[in-house]
């Protein structure tokens, strides 16, 4: 009783109300009925990015693998430890001012949880390449990207290749040898472009070569320009799920 | 959190008898217990009392008379109008001619200019022409519960393993980046890996230009290029296979480049030399 009694104070007063809209599960007088789990689904912002109602077969894991939801997922996540991570990063380098290394070492010396977010940030990135890959072939072998849903499977390969460029931009961030030379191989290789080579190198550097102009360039990428389209092309690929019928299928 | 409703057991009873599934009775007697739980609470369910309903119906019928919405059709009904203060057969189909544009000679005005409900605009556009209609009826279930508790676990699942990985293994940090050395063992990251395998193989424009390029262009294609309608595994082999081929193709070169490749670049076996591979 004691229980019930502290649940109806919290809930039945103008400020719980006024947050929680009807049908919202944490609001007074939830029902497990079909109007109060429309309304769960259609009054809350972070759920109605789903339909009221999904195709039954849809819900088995073995259809998605919740491997879009995943790799969404990740990209919170990696945005969430990367905001932590920025606190404690300046991105400058160059012979004595070689911060950005000095503050890799400071963050899992000394910083308070800075090593877990670290390898949470590390890791998650490698995982979202991975989830990202595995959505893209189960969505390839369920024909999923067939009409209606062809411009939607554009987008998604968009979206991997921002994915990827992220993870590469990201991956000079800490100026230890491993950064600067992974990134090298891969820089030389967009000097090769044909007839615009070496502009492209050019920009992309901020120089002839990697060096503290890449860096910042490469930070402001990584933690602005590409995050900010990545989440335009992400707002396009929820809404055409929607638009395109919803989740493919069934087979 | 919620208060778990209780089914009207004379209802649910009543259904299962008739032969209803049994997910069909017991919404319909929880439906019946909650419709029952609020008379005895004194709430009023149904459609507007008489009078009230007779005041909107005066309203909209003065406001669409004078717009020149629904003057015709509706004309003939209006003085037989239904007894309850509601619209007409006629008159309701004339309401939804009238705002498809379709409303006689007068020319529409869609939605009365007096009217509150600014919102009806949205029935000019008929549904077909914004988004998929499924004209036939699918095996569906709420999201709420059921979607939500799958992605809610599977996330859960995710963020665990995560916080495990990265308690017991730390992310790299070498030595402070030096221009004039280049290390032993140079490697991109693993996903740029097979890149780097054909750059072994090609000219650098090829391998890191062209070929991504083509591969790139080819996969935003395969909607386009794959005409074959069925969606069923057993009808689509050759699309199957042929992306299982590159998928593993591409996986064997990202594999040997990752772990088959020393300093140098040169090929080793890593249970001989180790393991020339950094995450
Ligand atoms: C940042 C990366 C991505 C995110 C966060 C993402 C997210 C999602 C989500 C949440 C869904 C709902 C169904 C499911 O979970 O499988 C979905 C469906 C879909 N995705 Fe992605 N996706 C991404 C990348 C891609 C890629 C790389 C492709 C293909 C090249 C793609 C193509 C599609 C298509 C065609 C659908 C509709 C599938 C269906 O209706 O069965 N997406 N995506």
């Amino acid at each position: 009783m004691a229980k019930n009694d502290l649940k109806s104070r919290v809930q039945d007063n103008v400020i719980w109300k006024s947050i929680f809209r009807p049908g919202s599960i944490y609001r007074k007088g939830y029902r497990d009925t079909s109007r109060d789990r429309a309304l769960a689904a259609m009054n809350n912002v972070l759920y109605h990015l789903h339909p009221v109602k999904v195709k039954r077969h849809g819900l088995k894991l073995t259809y998605t693998y919740c491997l879009g939801g995943l790799s969404f997922f990740l990209f919170v996540l990696l945005t969430v430890t990367g905001i932590f991570l920025m606190f404690f990063y300046t991105p400058a380098a160059g012979a004595g001012t070689e911060v950005a290394y000095l503050n890799m070492r400071e963050l899992s010396a000394s910083v308070t949880f800075g090593q877990l977010v670290r390898n949470l940030h590390r890791w998650g990135a490698h995982a979202m390449v991975f989830t990202v890959f595995l959505h893209m072939a189960r969505v390839f072998y369920h024909g999923a990207y067939k009409p209606p849903r062809e411009f939607n499977w554009v987008v998604g390969v968009i979206l991997l290749t921002l994915t990827l460029l992220l993870s590469f931009t990201g991956y000079l961030l800490p100026w230890d040898q491993l950064a600067l030379w992974a990134v090298t191989v891969g820089t030389n290789m967009m000097g090769f472009t044909p007839v615009f080579g070496e502009q492209v190198q050019f920009v992309l550097l901020g120089g002839v070569e990697i060096g503290p102009n890449t860096l910042l360039r490469w930070y402001v990428l990584h933690v602005l320009f590409i995050p900010f389209i990545t989440v335009v092309f992400l707002a396009v690929h929820f809404w055409r799920i929607r638009k395109d019928g919803g989740i493919s299928g069934p087979l | 959190m919620s208060d778990e409703v209780q089914l009207d057991q004379e209802v649910y009873d009543r259904l299962i008898s008739e032969g209803k599934s049994e997910r069909i009775a017991r919404a319909k007697a929880k439906a019946a217990a909650v419709r029952q739980a609020k008379i005895a609470e004194g709430q009023s369910l149904g459609p507007k009392p008489p009078e009230q309903a007779e005041k909107a119906l005066e309203e909209f019928r003065s406001s669409a008379g004078g717009g020149g919405v629904a003057t015709k059709a509706a004309a003939p009904a209006e003085s037989g109008a239904a007894p309850g203060g509601r619209l007409t057969p006629e008159e309701r189909a004339a309401r939804v001619q009238a705002s498809l544009g379709n409303g006689g000679e007068a020319p529409s005005r869609g939605v009365p200019t007096s009217s509150e409900h600014t919102h009806r605009l949205l029935a000019l556009v008929p549904p077909a022409g914004i988004q998929q209609v499924q004209s036939k009826q699918m095996d569906k279930v709420y999201t709420w519960p059921h979607l939500l508790l799958v992605e809610f676990v599977s996330l859960l699942a995710m963020g665990a393993l995560l916080l495990i990985a990265s308690f017991f293994l730390d992310a790299p940090l070498g030595s402070l980046a030096n221009p004039n050395e280049v290390p032993a063992i140079n490697k991109a990251p693993w996903y740029f890996m097979g890149l780097q395998e054909l750059l072994r193989y090609f000219h650098p424009m090829v391998a890191g230009v062209t070929l991504p390029g083509v591969f790139l262009v080819m996969l935003m294609a395969a909607p386009f290029i794959d005409k074959n309608p069925s969606a069923k595994p057993e009808n689509r082999k050759v699309a199957n296979l042929a992306f299982t081929f590159f998928a593993s193709f591409w996986g064997l070169l990202v594999l040997i480049g990752s772990f088959l490749r020393g300093p140098g670049y040169e090929w080793v076996w890593p249970w001989v030399e180790g393991l020339g591979f950094t995450l």
